[in-house]
């Protein structure tokens, strides 16, 4: 079943590449002008990138933000506003020069300081942009185009970092705004980016609409991933919220709406059907589902019972509950993602429920109730809970599922407390795979007790292994180091993968020039 | 009169203090923190403590609730937490379409339920009658949600006589307005028309057994005018509460016609803050909401005068 699964995810994904692929060439003879209407997978609230890491703030930044680099299809780092780098010094030392004709959407130019200081707010917050500030003894703007970056210790990731493609993304905005102290959203939103976010037409829970740019120069090469020429055919794009899937798919039928970013898996197969309409997969590398333990708490404050949790799961079971059709979803041990460049499988094991029972007794758990976080209104996350339920009390575990609402869950997990003062033993989530995909960026491994992401384990060697990771200049020894990292999260089960997905997206076939990525883009797209 | 208007909008007062007040104080007990919300997926207990202070939801509840109402006072409804948009400027950008909504949902419910009422009562224990009171069952027993998706697929996937969803606003034309707005209030107003038309019903029927009703046949009016006039007016002061309570009802939000029809509604706008935890949003419209109960019942009031010269508050 896992092969099948397997082949219908890369035949999924192929098929889509390829219609994205074929809609290539005819990006520069596409029409041009015209109303882009999408419908988004969330309402836009936050208009600050760094303040959150809400994948629909990252994707409406994509708009109207630039990025020093992007990353293509391939995951190659790609040079975006910059036009020339350099490092010396066996890699301690950055130079960056900035491409010509960059402007801010209030007619100001692009300048090396903008840079600065914006990198310098991202990595505040993001966790890889911690790492590169933890490395760096100095970032500066040399001249008006250009900045550099010297480094205090080796650290191989600096391009994938200023690269980085999902939350939060290092997006570039003018010194003056990006000084705004990290605890607080930024007021303006002035870009460089290929579109210009309208204010005043901004209604929360309703529409967001952008209009093109005029003054941006996009760079010659063709486009891919968060990189290369961003060229602009539509005049307009308006992101219409409409929060009832059933509505939304209506109305792309209906044709009032161009685009719909993410039906659901059954939704999606009734679109298959019209032939007006075409279904593709919007980031082909997918999604991670998670159970995450609560480390700090009994009974997974034990290795042993976080153990029994690893040997309890199997896969298939819970994507066909929590997903049902095969041929979006597939089985995967990988911490790093299927598909990505780390991907491995060691450290994995089968499901063993009689293992997980002896490893539970020899946790010695003591019967007490343990806290199961169950968010209702996310099917996916909903139908993992009920598995879990099951082979939970199938394994020995006194369950006690309580049902909420998915913010309920974002308050709750956290909760350091004891479950029975409104703490927490296990929750669910998930996680697209390129914020996963690296050592880097994956916060499910992170051991930094405390301030480590919700679950809270505290681990020396992941940590230690970390730092090498990053220190690591050439890709054969990150390779390594990723296997032992595996090795050492599964061990100690920091979390447990229950499989990887990819997610449909829906539009007319009046649109032409779709890409992949994470994010939707709207460069290259037109209208028929 | 105009003076007991007066004393009544005085009284009002106290009244929305005590609202804001309890407004306050259970969204402070509800579970849920914003700052735990806006922190995302990375933040460190340190990060949320940060945003918990710059919230200034570390301070005590009285300091909270007086900072508030303060606010209040000089007509300052805050700002939302995470839009970082005055929260009038959102409640200014949903009221059109919710009042366009319930304006337009109670004319269909009151045009329809009132008539069909009033037949039901003149025809009583006929076969109009029961097909009135099984229209008026039906209405009730009907989900929104169930009718309003039947009414997407006939009128709009079907036939394409009408959008699926969204709202245009009166200044782009009354017709794209009307348009837009035909199968959401079509779909609200069907519980409503039922629930006036068996109101109307019984009240009429009372009505219709006095001796004056009598009186007026015995003098040879015809029965238009002694329905009309005689009997509906005196029968109008249940029903007048009836589509009042409507209004306010509606007023404060159809979440699910608005949800189902794409709609940028008062309903939508809470539903969304209360799931965020955006509390300045969540006080904000209840506030204003419940400001707009008030005077409801107030008109409801004055109406029962006109209505009736009879009574005297």
């Amino acid at each position: 079943m896992a092969d099948l699964s397997r082949r219908h995810f890369i035949a999924g994904a192929a098929a889509v590449a390829a219609t994205a692929s074929a809609g290539l060439p005819a990006v520069h003879a596409q029409k041009r002008g015209g109303t882009m209407r999408f419908v988004p997978h969330a309402d836009l609230k936050v208009l600050d990138p760094i303040w959150t890491t809400a994948y629909i703030t990252r994707n409406h930044c994509y708009l109207i933000y630039d990025t020093l680099f992007g990353t293509d299809q391939n995951l190659q780092i790609k040079p975006q506003m910059v036009d020339k780098w350099s490092s010396a010094n066996k890699g301690m030392k950055w130079s960056f020069t900035l491409r010509d004709g960059l402007k801010w959407h209030d007619g100001q130019p692009v300048v090396a300081e903008d840079a600065v200081e914006s990198i310098k707010r991202w990595s505040k917050r993001d966790p890889l942009g911690k790492l590169l500030a933890a490395h760096t003894a100095r970032i500066a703007a040399q001249d008006k185009k250009t900045f550099t970056l010297e480094l205090a210790q080796p650290f191989g990731l600096v391009l994938e970092a200023l690269g980085k493609p999902s939350s939060n993304v290092p997006f570039v905005m003018p010194a003056r705004i990006a000084a705004t102290p990290d605890s607080e959203q930024i007021k303006e939103t002035i870009g460089s980016g290929p579109f210009r976010f309208v204010k005043d037409e901004w209604q929360p829970g309703n529409q967001v609409v952008y209009v093109r740019n005029p003054d941006y120069v996009p760079r010659n090469d063709a486009p891919s991933g968060s990189t290369g020429g961003k060229k602009v055919n539509l005049d307009r794009v308006v992101w219409k919220y409409i929060p009832d899937p059933a509505t939304a798919a209506a109305a792309l039928e209906a044709g009032e709406v161009d685009w719909y970013e993410q039906p659901s898996i059954d939704i999606a197969a009734r679109l298959e059907g019209n032939k007006d309409i075409m279904v593709a997969i919007q980031d082909p590398r997918g999604t991670q589902g998670w159970i995450r333990p609560n480390h700090l708490q009994p009974p997974f404050n034990n290795k042993k019972a976080r153990q029994a949790l690893l040997y309890m799961v199997d896969q298939e079971k819970y994507l066909q509950a929590a997903l049902g059709q095969p041929k979006y979803y597939r089985t995967c041990p990988a911490v790093f993602t299927c598909g990505g460049p780390f991907e491995t499988g060691a450290g994995a094991v089968k499901q063993d429920v009689n293992k997980a029972k002896q490893l539970l007794k020899d946790s010695g758990y003591d019967g007490k109730p343990v806290v199961v976080l169950d968010p209702t209104d996310i099917p996916l996350t909903h139908g993992a809970a009920l598995v879990s339920r099951e082979l939970m009390t199938q394994v020995g575990f006194n369950v006690d599922l309580q049902a909420m609402d998915w913010s309920t869950v974002v308050a709750r997990r956290a909760k350091k407390d004891p479950p029975a003062q409104g703490g927490w033993n296990v929750l669910f989530t998930w996680w697209i795979a390129s914020d996963v995909i690296n050592p880097a960026v994956h916060a499910g491994i992170s051991g930094a007790g405390s301030s480590a992401w919700f679950g809270w384990p505290e681990n020396g060697r992941i940590e230690e292994l970390k730092i090498q990771w990053a220190r690591a200049t050439d890709k054969a020894a990150q390779k390594q180091i990723a296997e032992e990292i595996q090795k050492v999260a599964l061990d100690e089960v920091m979390y447990v993968p229950f499989g990887q997905w990819v997610s449909p997206t829906a539009f007319r076939k009046s649109m032409q020039g779709f890409l992949q990525f994470p994010a939707p883009v709207f460069w290259s797209v037109s209208i028929a | 009169m105009i003076g007991q208007i007066g004393r009544r909008l005085m009284a009002t007062i106290p009244v929305m203090g005590v609202v804001a007040i309890a407004v306050f104080a259970l969204l402070h007990i509800t579970p849920g923190d914003p700052a735990v919300i806006i922190a995302g997926d990375y933040a460190t207990s340190d990060d949320i403590a940060r945003i918990r202070a710059k919230l200034g939801l570390n301070e005590p509840f009285v300091t909270q609730v007086g900072i508030w109402l303060g606010r209040i006072v000089r007509g300052d409804l805050g700002t939302s937490i995470f839009s970082g948009l005055p929260v009038s400027t959102l409640i200014r950008q949903r009221t059109e379409a919710t009042i366009g909504l319930t304006l337009f949902a109670m004319l269909i419910s009151v045009g329809v339920g009132v008539p069909l009422g009033v037949l039901a009562a003149w025809k009583k224990a006929s076969l109009v009658d029961r097909l009135v009171m099984l229209f008026a069952v039906s209405g009730f027993s009907m989900p929104v949600f169930w009718l309003g998706f039947l009414l997407v697929y006939v009128f709009a996937i079907s036939m394409h006589w009408l959008p699926v969803q969204g709202y245009r606003p009166l200044a782009d034309g009354v017709w794209p307005f009307l348009r837009h707005l035909i199968l959401p209030a079509v779909t609200l107003s069907v519980v409503y028309m039922a629930l006036i038309a068996r109101m109307t019903r019984a009240s009429m029927l009372g009505v219709l057994s006095e001796d004056f009703i009598r009186t007026a046949f015995a003098k040879g009016l015809a029965p238009r005018r002694v329905l009309i006039h005689h009997a509906l007016k005196n029968a109008s002061l249940p029903v007048v509460t009836i589509i009042g309570i409507g209004f306010a009802l509606l007023i404060g939000g159809a979440v699910v016609t608005e949800s189902v029809f794409a709609l940028p509604g008062l309903g939508r706008l809470t539903v969304d803050a209360i799931i965020r935890r955006d509390y300045p949003v969540i006080q904000g419209v209840i506030l204003v909401v419940s400001g707009v109960y008030v005077l409801i019942n107030l008109v409801v009031d004055v109406l029962y005068v006109v209505l009736d010269p009879r009574i005297r508050y």
